[in-house]
């Protein structure tokens, strides 16, 4: 079994299948639930254990998959020793824990659900262990923060566990985004984003004017993650979690992604000053501060949480350190802190589900009635303590060496250590011995006894503290080849049991008598740290949750100064905003007024403009609703005529229809609309109005006259009126565009149209019809139905005859669909009652059926040429009246256009006009004549 | 005539956004059509205004007359003024509805209507 023959990115997707059917298992028994999940996470040990022997004689792995190759995006694999050694943690504790929670969580509904998250996460960390492309990293440093956060607030009903899940998804989160921040840097900086490039660039990078900003981004994230001394809160703070999850993601895996971080960044970004001082100032105090605050604790895992706090403040202190045995004490370190704070945990968490306390003063004399568990918690304790023959002891003294051997520093950091190690043996026999050990008359009374399968993962784990410390050389080429991959040069390892008689041994003697001192007077400790907590009054936890609030509070003022909910208000800023933008443009930039008067004074014109302007006035000046309405459509059809000299006639036809169904829908909606009352206004008041609008003024005036005087570029059109006959056979260059060239454009505008005209009849509720259809009859015109009878089928055709000349000569769907739906309400107008074609559901499935349509017709482009709405012309046709027109898609399209156009407007008229004519019973119970109209 | 015509759509912005600053609703709608119209003309207009020649090929040459105005910048007007008509609609409705909630005409007293 190799990695050539399977792929490691199996092993994360294999987890990632794992979490998907977990939920199916949460209701079996606990033997199948444990035989299964424990299943998975041991075949995956398996797999990397026997494929990854290579990896320790020093030989990576490296492989790639396609993620998102137009980004030039890959997921770059390699198999390092650190990586390796993380996944092999992360699927062995896995496995124990797997099958610890499988009974821990016995008969609890949710464990489906448990195990869900519990396999997200695991399939994070392995990502992360074995990804080497930091963009592809940080996913998986994010998901793990995701899912942490979930399995901590596993007991959702308790609002202690939601703020704690939420205290460590903001902590670490924040964390992530900052990383990013520095991977991107990083990225910036060294050309690349896999840290095999990167360490080859190590001397740019390192000389590089970002590198400051980049340590200090990625110590942030590696911080927040690895709950260093000030963000180390929310790690007690996540005792919340099931202690199945204290024990995998907050002693042995997940906390230890920062650490993990700093180790594999460290061939990059190491070696430095300031890499040096920041870890070991970090380092010395959480791990410093951690032990002392974890002396006082009474409650086991947050005993457990301050001591693991203290022991990632090690690790960090470690990785400041820039020599070989300083690598080496890493991860002989890593390994020994999981195997006896897993080991640990599990125990804590059996002690609390059998006893129902987790208060280290009342247990005791446990020994007798679950031995098994005692001498796991036992053996673990003693490993912690760093007693011989355990592994511990190795870790402690090679800690002891390195710090006798660190110069400058040495002796406080030898003080400091001697401290953390003597309070981690305080609370290893606080939670590994003393609720073992004493009489079993005084142990509180057992629940039931525990299953094996809840000790037998701290039995395993604690007994391979004992087998690595006898025979250490099992463990030696992975220290060996993790070592030497932090410190990017061979590091030679030999490791043994013991050392003889020296001065390390009798710093070990001293910590072993300091801690069992310690203990002894540990109500002393506690009388003292509780008068020193009371007096300080500042926790971490508080701080943060109080700032966080805070910070609700300013989030809160701030948007309730921005959404004043004052639409006026909005409107100056967004006005304002653009034109300060536009002037910027204009000062910033040469001008020359020579392009404006290209073309020469015309009267005909000038008359139009006068129009134009004549209704602009018309509609400030007025207080007649209905007289406003006309004097905008006079403006609207001095627009027209403008489109119309100048060689426009599309615009022309479709301005014109537009102005004149704005007008139809005005008339019927005035009745809903308030009135013009004159509002008396302070000069202050008008004065900002007046200002903004004679700026926007100038500023579109200014930015007509430039766009004549630029040209950046030949315009685009020159090739589309080349082409359009000879590809397209339309002569009608716009309606060429429109149905052809740029048809997805049109095909999203008729879309939106379609969406604007849906949203006003959900807006307007339909009114009872029986009532309305009555109303409506009373308003018959004689002359009108007289005239409709004829002009009505005239209109229809020649709507038709619009849209099909179309592409030749002016017109088209959208002037085509216009006149229809103009044809269809001017006969609604003659027959209110005996209308077809506006009946309820008409509108809806013409608008329906011409976009349904304008779709369609791109598909024979889509599987002709595979491009949506590519043109796929037939045979050439004639017709009376329009000539020779070539049937194609494009023509289809056109139809579809024509349809739909149509049918928004009628949806529009009809909506309109049965609300307005609900509106005249309701209020007046008559009939709305002209005079009345016009009156209001 | 650029020079007018460019006065033209610099009266109907400002006055568009005269009208979109006032209190009463009815005015914002008003003003939200000029403006429409205006940035229609500010498209139309800034593809050069031609002498009157149409975008349409003549008969039998398939080749464009030199004079012809630009063709995409009337097909985004044509587009434009359909939508603005939609978006009119729409905006009119809304007015509708918010009006008939409030009984008044006054911006200031939309803030505290629902759906």
């Amino acid at each position: 079994m190799s990695f050539e023959l399977i792929h490691p990115a199996a092993a994360v997707c294999l987890i990632l299948l794992a979490a998907l059917i977990a939920p199916l298992f949460g209701r079996a028994s606990d033997r199948v639930s444990a035989g299964l999940m424990g299943g998975v996470m041991a075949l995956v040990f398996t797999f990397l254990a026997v494929a990854g022997r290579e990896v320790w004689s020093g030989k990576m792995w490296r492989g790639s998959l396609d993620w998102a190759p137009e980004l030039g995006m890959r997921w770059d694999l390699w198999i390092s020793p650190m990586g390796l050694l993380m996944a092999l943690l992360v699927s062995g504790v896995g496995t124990l824990v797997a099958v610890y929670a499988s009974a821990y969580l016995s008969g609890d509904p949710n464990r489906g659900r448990f195990f869900s998250t519990f396999f997200l996460f695991a399939a994070a960390m392995m990502g992360l262990a074995v990804t080497e492309n930091l963009l592809v990293f940080f996913v998986f440093w994010e998901l793990t923060s995701l899912a942490s956060y979930l399995l901590i607030g596993y007991y959702h009903r308790k609002a202690e566990s939601r703020k704690s899940a939420l205290d460590a998804l903001l902590v670490t989160g924040s964390g992530g985004v900052v990383l990013l921040a520095g991977i991107l840097l990083l990225g910036e900086a060294g050309g690349s984003y896999r840290i095999g490039e990167l360490i080859d660039h190590r001397d740019h990078i390192l000389a590089h004017s970002l590198y400051p900003a980049i340590l200090g981004c990625f110590l942030f994230g590696a911080v927040t993650k690895s709950a260093q001394v000030p963000f180390h809160f929310w790690l007690p703070g996540a005792m919340a979690a099931p202690a199945p999850v204290s024990a995998y993601l907050h002693s042995a895996t997940m906390v230890k992604a920062g650490i993990f971080l700093l180790a594999i960044i460290h061939p990059v970004l190491g070696g430095t000053p300031a890499w040096h001082f920041s870890l070991l100032f970090l380092g010395v105090l959480t791990m410093t501060w951690g032990a002392l605050v974890a002396v006082v604790q009474t409650d086991l895992k947050r005993l457990l949480a301050f001591s693991t706090v203290s022991a990632l403040g090690t690790l960090v202190m470690l990785l400041g350190i820039e020599n070989a045995l300083a690598a080496k004490t890493v991860v002989v370190f890593l390994i020994v802190h999981a195997l006896y704070k897993g080991a640990l945990f599990m125990v804590a968490g059996v002690l609390e589900k059998t006893t129902g306390t987790r208060d280290v003063n009342q247990l005791r004399g446990l020994m007798r009635s679950m031995p098994a568990l005692g001498i796991a918690a036992v053996l673990a304790a003693a490993s912690m303590s760093g007693i011989p023959p355990f592994v511990g002891f190795i870790a402690k003294e090679l800690l002891y060496e390195l710090k006798l051997e660190t110069p400058v520093v040495g002796w406080s950091l030898l003080i400091c250590g001697v401290v953390a190690n003597s309070a981690t043996i305080v609370v290893a026999i606080q939670v590994g011995l003393a609720p073992f050990l004493g009489p079993s008359e005084n142990a509180p009374a057992l629940k039931k006894k525990p299953p094996p399968a809840l000790w037998l993962g701290a039995l395993v784990l604690a007994l391979a503290g004992i087998v690595l410390g006898i025979f250490p050389g099992l463990m030696a080429p992975v220290v060996e080849s993790a070592a030497s991959q932090i410190k990017m040069e061979p590091v030679a390892v030999k490791l043994k049991l013991w050392h003889g008689f020296n001065l390390v041994l009798l710093l070990s003697a001293l910590t072993v008598a300091l801690g069992i001192a310690g203990f002894r007077f540990r109500n002393c400790w506690r009388r003292i740290g509780s008068w020193l907590g009371d007096s300080l009054g500042v926790r971490g936890q508080s701080v943060f949750r109080s700032g966080l609030q805070q910070f609700v509070t300013l989030a809160g003022f701030l948007t309730r100064c921005l959404q004043s909910g004052n639409l006026r208000q909005y409107f100056a800023v967004i006005i304002f905003t653009a034109s300060l933008l536009l002037v910027a443009a204009f000062v910033r930039t040469a001008y020359s007024f020579e392009s404006i008067t290209q073309q020469p004074f015309r009267l005909d014109v000038f008359f139009v403009l006068a129009l134009v302007a004549l209704g602009v006035v018309g509609t400030i000046r007025n207080r007649r609703r209905m007289t406003v309405i006309l004097f905008l459509g006079c403006g609207g059809f001095g627009i027209a005529g403008l489109f119309a000299l100048y060689g426009a006639p599309d615009l022309a036809i479709t301005q014109l229809l537009v102005e004149t169904l704005t007008l139809v829908l005005f008339a019927l909606a005035i009745y809903g609309l308030p009135r013009l009352e004159v509002v008396r206004s302070s000069a202050g008041d008008r004065f900002l109005p007046i200002a903004l609008s004679v700026t926007m003024g100038i500023v579109f005036t200014l930015l007509t006259l430039k766009a004549l005087d630029l040209n950046i570029h030949d315009p685009v059109s020159l090739e589309i009126a080349e082409r359009s006959y000879p590809e397209a056979y339309g002569r009608n260059v716009v309606n060429v565009i429109l149905v052809d060239f740029r048809a997805l454009d049109t095909l999203g505008e008729v879309a939106v149209l379609v969406v604007a005209a849906l949203g006003v009849a959900a807006m307007l509720p339909a009114p009872a019809s029986g009532l309305v259809s009555r109303t409506l009859a009373r308003q018959r015109s004689a002359v009108l139905l007289a005239s409709a009878r004829y002009t009505v089928p005239a209109m229809l055709v020649f709507s038709l005859y619009i849209l099909l000349r179309g592409h030749n000569e002016p017109g088209g769907g959208f002037s085509g669909g216009l006149i229809a739906s103009m044809a269809l309400i001017l006969s609604h107008l003659a027959q209110p009652d005996r209308s077809l074609m506006v009946a309820r559901q008409r509108p809806y499935r013409l608008a329906a059926a011409g976009l349904l349509i304008a779709a369609i017709s791109g598909l024979p482009g889509l599987l002709g040429e595979g491009s949506f709405l590519a043109a796929w012309w037939g045979a050439e046709a004639w017709l009376p009246a329009v000539g020779k027109i070539k049937l194609g898609t494009p023509l289809l399209f056109d139809i579809g256009v024509y349809l739909a156009v149509a049918g928004v407007v009628l949806l529009l008229y009809e909506t309109m006009e049965r609300w307005h004519a609900s509106r005249c019973v309701s209020s007046t119970g008559s009939h709305l004549s002209p005079e009345s109209l016009s009156s209001r | 005539m650029e020079l007018l015509v460019g006065l033209l759509i610099g009266f109907l912005a400002g006055a568009g956004t005269y009208l979109i600053l006032n209190r009463n609703l009815f005015r914002i709608l008003i003003g939200l059509a000029l403006l429409a119209q205006a940035a229609n003309l500010l498209v139309f207009a800034a593809a050069g205004l031609g002498d009157g020649t149409t975008p349409i090929l003549p008969e039998g040459s398939p080749e464009p007359p030199p004079t012809m105005p630009d063709p995409l910048a009337q097909a985004l007007v044509l587009t434009a003024i359909v939508i603005s008509f939609g978006v009119l609609a729409f905006c009119l409705t809304l007015l509708k509805r918010a009006h008939q909630r409030s009984r008044r005409s006054g911006v200031g007293s939309l803030a505290g209507i629902e759906s």
